[in-house]
């Protein structure tokens, strides 16, 4: 990476989640991954109903609350205590995986290590650890109607994490719909990976130039829009 | 004779587990869903060469303790003093720390066999439900694939996943009676319920022992065929009347909730300012 680009401001794990939220429309059932994914429960506007799924069994929840201030029974799949709402219902874990396996859950959006021009997602294996947590993600890659990622561009070392081809131990081949990054947002497509809006001040060559496969630039690729 | 399937003490809820055993444990990764009283006991026990099915290996109690759970022991009690040898479980590592299982793990000490968290809950089920196994879409086209049956349902490929099948299923609900009947709280269900009746023995870790007839047969989760022993937890002594401390706390809670959402107004705000959009 030049240094040019080294140092170009990039986004916020804030708003990153922002602009994934932006996604969310009425109705939709959601499933948020931990990190930043669970960060987008914060930016729904008021109005929109958006059902909140988590994997250990519980929909319809609400915010995150305040360390302390939760109850220890109620708690997204991190562990991080939510406020009950109107709505919500509790289950167990094997009717949690139908809702997932059987197409029920609208869009998951989880982080990752690395996404292929393909939609190839690899993000269970810890990369500089040789271990790996599997969790729900391979069941959310299969089973949810659109997989969005939000994640950094690049590694800390300045690596593309958009590759030709993930050399990183698979959760599921083409499942990718929509990679929301730092710098950039790109649909998957049958035809190719597509640059549809940019960072504030970053142009589409300077995105491409952090990202391995060769990126289609959309007719009205435009900054990046929130909500 | 009435049936009556509760029993005196968590010692002798697990008197006959012996070495060697399988062994399933409910709940998620937090403390609350675990049955963290009949983990003790069967270390107390001194079992070896468990074979464990669960969601996680356990956090460490100093993690619980530091939330105020008052019973913070979970499946690290088993992983520290050396009780497993093979461990099937869907998040057996966190990104965030090295935990006592992957210590082992590194060590050549303890033998996994990781699975997708729902073909895990769905394998277990099918070990409840009587089924020769499930045919499961996730893992085509991934490691998860070797050495399973491949077969094309309608256009779509699935793979051949077993049912897992125990010697002793220990879980944690709320409330039971003498049947075994079982009605759980909030997100500690997970597990519990999907485990209950998938071994040969079931033993349910309660908070509280209901009179038959209490529990709305509405509204319970896991009928008593499915369980076989039930042991209540002690009492913990009831919270007692809001004190001025308390009061002080709800008005900290009330200012530090401001303060969260001033700080999402100002992430939009400093969106805003960047030349991003927002409506």
């Amino acid at each position: 990476m030049s240094d040019k680009l080294k140092g170009k401001e990039r986004l916020d794990r804030q708003i990153i989640a922002l602009r994934v939220a932006k996604e969310f429309q009425d109705g939709d059932v959601v499933n948020l991954g931990t990190g930043i994914p669970m960060l987008a429960s914060n930016f729904i506007p008021a109005g929109r109903e958006v059902v909140f799924h988590s994997e250990n069994g519980i929909l319809g929840f609400g915010q995150i609350t305040l360390p302390g201030e939760g109850e220890l029974d109620v708690v997204n799949a991190g562990g991080q205590t939510v406020q009950r709402q109107p709505g919500m219902s509790f289950f167990g874990h094997d009717e949690s995986f139908a809702m997932i396996r059987g197409g029920h859950i609208d869009i998951s959006v989880m982080g990752a290590y690395q996404v292929s021009e393909k939609g190839d997602l690899a993000n269970y294996m810890i990369p500089e650890r040789k271990v790996g947590t599997i969790g729900g993600a391979m069941d959310l890659a299969f089973g949810a109607k659109k997989l969005i990622i939000a994640m950094n561009h690049t590694t800390k070392e300045g690596k593309p994490r958009i590759v030709k081809k993930c050399s990183y131990l698979i959760t599921a081949p083409k499942c990718v719909d929509l990679i929301v990054t730092d710098i950039a947002v790109i649909a998957v497509t049958k035809r190719g990976l597509v640059l549809k809006e940019v960072a504030p001040g970053w142009k589409p060559k300077e995105v491409q130039s952090l990202t391995q496969p060769k990126l289609i630039v959309a007719t009205d690729c435009h900054d990046i829009e929130l909500m | 004779m009435p049936i009556n399937k509760i029993v005196a003490s968590f010692d002798e809820a697990v008197a006959d587990i012996e070495d060697g055993a399988v062994i399933m444990v409910g709940g998620f990764g937090t403390v609350v869903s675990i049955p963290t009283l009949l983990l003790e006991a069967l270390d107390r026990k001194g079992v070896k060469n468990l074979t464990t099915v669960s969601n996680t290996t356990g956090f460490g109690a100093d993690v619980w303790r530091m939330q105020g759970a008052p019973f913070p022991e979970d499946m690290d009690i088993l992983v520290r003093n050396g009780r497993i040898k093979k461990a099937i479980v869907s998040a057996p590592v966190s990104a965030l720390y090295v935990n006592n299982f992957e210590k082992l793990l590194r060590a050549g000490k303890v033998k996994i066999e990781m699975v997708p968290q729902g073909t895990l809950a769905e394998r277990v089920r099918a070990a409840r439900a009587g089924l020769g196994g499930v045919y499961v879409p996730v893992g085509v086209g991934t490691v998860m694939e070797k050495g399973k049956e491949k077969k094309t349902i309608g256009g779509r490929e699935y793979l051949l996943e077993l049912p897992i099948k125990a010697d002793f299923a220990l879980i944690h609900a709320h409330k039971g009676d003498r049947w075994g009947n079982l009605v759980y709280r909030g997100t500690s269900r997970t597990f519990n319920p999907t485990m209950a009746g998938a071994a040969k023995v079931t033993i349910a870790e309660v908070d509280e022992i209901v009179e038959l007839g209490e529990l709305d047969p509405e509204v319970i989760v896991t009928p008593g065929v499915y369980v076989d022993r039930v042991v209540a937890r002690p009492k913990i002594a009831p919270a007692e009347e809001p004190s001025e401390e308390v009061e002080t706390a709800d008005a900290q809670a009330i200012e530090s909730r401001r303060r969260f959402q001033a700080e999402i107004e100002d992430v939009i705000k400093a969106a805003k300012e960047r030349g991003l959009r927002h409506e």
